[in-house]
């Protein structure tokens, strides 16, 4: 009888399961479609380097099989700006849950979009903080409750695709963890396209933010995914918004070039400087 | 190994301690640094935005303090040389970060040009009133290795010192200037690059495996090589309490392990890191102690007590943190008393305090904003001996 190995295994920290996800949780998914893209493009995975903050995304670092760093609560970004500035041949992928990258974490969000950071952002959009227990995060939809929201969020939301294209990401895609295919296809495309890519992905969080909002289990929500979501390739990320239990529009939305900070910092330099200046690798090959 | 002549700008130059500071970081090998503006530290970004890329490096101004002293930490991962810099509110907003290059043992320097607080404080003046929280600012046990110059030369030559110092210990180096030493401006003289020895991070000699444990150390040693990213090792680093795969074990026991290691990497090395300068010690009845611009004050004050025929010498702490104690108490064993003259309300004095064993410590305390009158340092002196 021949052995099965899972495809998945090889990029995993196997001795570390099990993991601390939940049943139901979607972070699991996005990881399986990470390895799924990596497999496809045939990247080097030494060369790959994966960044988390902190959370239930954040260990998504621990788990896998790479040059892997598990840095501070809302950090990641600069961390990882830091690391490709050093070695820009990285590639450099950051997982961060919504609380992480964008509460604690949203002015480096902004910035390394407007500096277009040489990095691919993933965003595991769950609507709360899972690891301590539910809390009201800045993506959470108005009138959802959470532990802090006891009687209702009452605060806008953030519309993360329109916060990423507005501020100058080159590359911004939403789906949820139902659209597995679409979701490899994005992490494909974004694997060498050079810049602030970012892909926001809607997940479960069956333990702190459906049961709590009374949205039923994480298989419940994949239904919810399946029939409410829209997809607009293109879409005005302005009309992107997510309202509680309504419909979800996914897609690629920007996919655009601009030069990435290395780049646009050689060809400053060089002007200025001339001959002066000792040129420094971008990563970039275009 | 020697310097590269790329970052070494050889010769007698005119400058203050902020860029020689900055040329300090070149000569050691920096080639990635980030920061943000904050006086009296600005001139150190400015000098390394101006030169980096000169020499083959980058510098980045970041959107805060935050960010500046994290990217350090991955550019550090990525196999850079790195620096930041920042003053008062700035440092206050590093401190997360400084135990993260402690925890996660990532060679780093921070430089601290002090100025007067707490809080806005007075930005443009000096003051040493973040020794504390040099050392204690960030949350948990650990230890960090704090160095204060008190000359523009030694702001060149004791930058370049922390960075070998960072690269041997595997640990973030506060380099603890003060506004004055920061604004002075005096000769600084560069030595040719052969001249310079500096430090590069010790490898791992065995090859990327499964079996490879990223803090493990070698026998008799408490730092571990550090690996190259992108090369197989496969590596994982978490602020976490972690075992030597560097994977996360949340029990007392990997946290003892852990964590007294990395405070006794650097307590127990104390012997060899000591560095401090003396004058007229040997038939001393009161020791001045002083470090960074202060040192300088009480050399006057000296003086002033010498030609009013009271036996007075000086102690200065060049590596404060930590604190070259067994030569403080060789010190305490003879002298009569210890006055410290420091730019707060009685920091380093408590170090001293506890060294000296029962010999009088009397604190010369300055809130900051100037730096003290030598004859105040004197009258405390006389005051001491009466």
């Amino acid at each position: 009888m021949s052995q099965h190995v899972n495809p998945v295994e090889p990029f995993l920290r196997m001795e570390r399961m099990p993991h601390i996800w939940c049943p139901g949780c979607g972070i699991g998914t996005v990881v399986n479609c990470f390895v799924r893209a990596l497999l496809k493009t045939q990247v080097d995975i030494d060369k790959v380097s994966v960044v988390s903050g902190i959370g239930c995304t954040g260990r998504i670092a621990g788990y896998f099989r790479a040059d892997s760093f598990h840095t501070t609560h809302g950090r990641s970004i600069p961390f990882a700006t830091g690391l490709k500035m050093a070695n820009p041949e990285l590639s450099v992928w950051n997982f961060s849950g919504d609380g992480d990258l964008i509460a604690i974490g949203g002015n480096h969000f902004i910035h390394a979009a407007r500096r277009n950071a040489d990095l691919k952002v993933v965003c595991v959009n769950n609507f709360t903080y899972g690891m301590t227990g539910g809390q009201v995060a800045p993506t959470a939809p108005l009138h959802s409750l959470a532990t802090t929201a006891p009687y209702g969020a009452f605060e806008r939301p953030f519309n993360l695709p329109f916060l990423a294209d507005s501020s100058g990401a080159v590359y911004v895609a939403r789906w949820t963890t139902f659209h597995v295919r679409q979701l490899v296809k994005s992490m494909e495309e974004i694997m060498h396209k050079p810049g602030f890519c970012f892909i926001e992905v809607i997940a479960p969080c069956p333990t702190a933010y459906l049961r709590r909002n009374r949205l039923g289990d994480g298989l419940e929500a994949m239904r919810h995914y399946k029939q409410s979501s829209k997809v607009v390739h293109g879409a005005d990320t302005r009309s992107v918004d997510i309202e509680l239990g309504g419909p979800i529009v996914v897609g690629k939305f920007v996919d655009r070039d601009r030069p990435t900070t290395l780049e646009a910092m050689r060809d400053e330099l060089h002007k200025s400087l001339g001959d002066k200046y000792v040129p420094y690798p971008t990563g970039v090959q275009r | 190994m020697k310097a590269d002549p790329r970052g070494v700008l050889t010769g007698v130059h005119f400058l203050d301690g902020d860029h020689a500071c900055c040329e300090g970081a070149l000569a050691a090998g920096c080639r990635c640094a980030f920061g943000y503006p904050i006086t009296p530290s600005t001139e150190v970004v400015e000098r390394i935005a101006q030169r980096l890329p000169t020499v083959g490096g980058v510098f980045l101004q970041m959107e805060d303090e935050i960010a500046s002293s994290i990217a350090i930490q991955g550019a550090a991962w990525g196999g850079k040389k790195v620096l930041s810099v920042s003053s008062g509110p700035g440092i206050s907003l590093m401190m997360e970060h400084i135990g993260l290059a402690a925890m996660t043992e990532t060679p780093c320097v921070f430089v601290n040009v002090q100025r007067a607080g707490p809080s806005t404080g007075l930005p443009t003046l000096v003051a040493q009133a973040d020794m504390m929280q040099a050392r204690w600012g960030s949350h948990g046990d650990y230890e960090v290795i704090a160095i204060c110059p008190n000359s523009p030369q030694e702001c060149f030559d004791l930058t370049l010192h922390a960075f070998n110092l960072a690269e041997t210990y595997r640990t973030p180096v506060m380099f603890m200037m003060d506004e004055a030493v920061g604004h002075m401006t005096e000769r600084v003289v560069i030595p040719a690059a052969e001249q310079l020895e500096v430090v590069e991070r010790r490898r791992p000699r065995e090859k990327p495996s499964d079996q490879y444990a990223l803090y493990r150390c070698e026998p008799g040693s408490r730092v571990p090589p550090m690996p190259p990213v992108g090369e197989g090792y496969r590596f994982h680093v978490t602020g976490l309490t972690h075992d030597e795969r560097g994977y996360p074990v949340m029990n007392a026991e990997a946290q003892d392990k852990l964590v007294r290691r990395l405070v006794d990497k650097i307590r127990l090395a104390e012997p060899e890191l000591a560095r401090y300068e003396e004058f007229q010690v040997d038939d001393a009845d009161v020791v001045l102690v002083a470090y960074g611009i202060t040192s300088r004050v009480v050399q006057r004050s000296m003086r002033l007590a010498r030609e009013r025929g009271l036996k007075v010498g000086v102690f200065r702490p060049v590596v404060v943190w930590p604190f070259p104690e067994r030569r403080l108490r060789e010190l305490a064993r003879r002298v009569k008393a210890f006055v410290v003259a420091e730019l707060n309300l009685g920091q380093v004095v408590l170090e001293v305090e506890r060294l000296a064993g029962g010999t009088r410590t009397v604190l010369a305390s300055h809130a900051g904003g100037a730096l003290h009158e030598p004859e105040a340092i004197l009258k405390v002196v006389q005051e001491v001996l009466r």
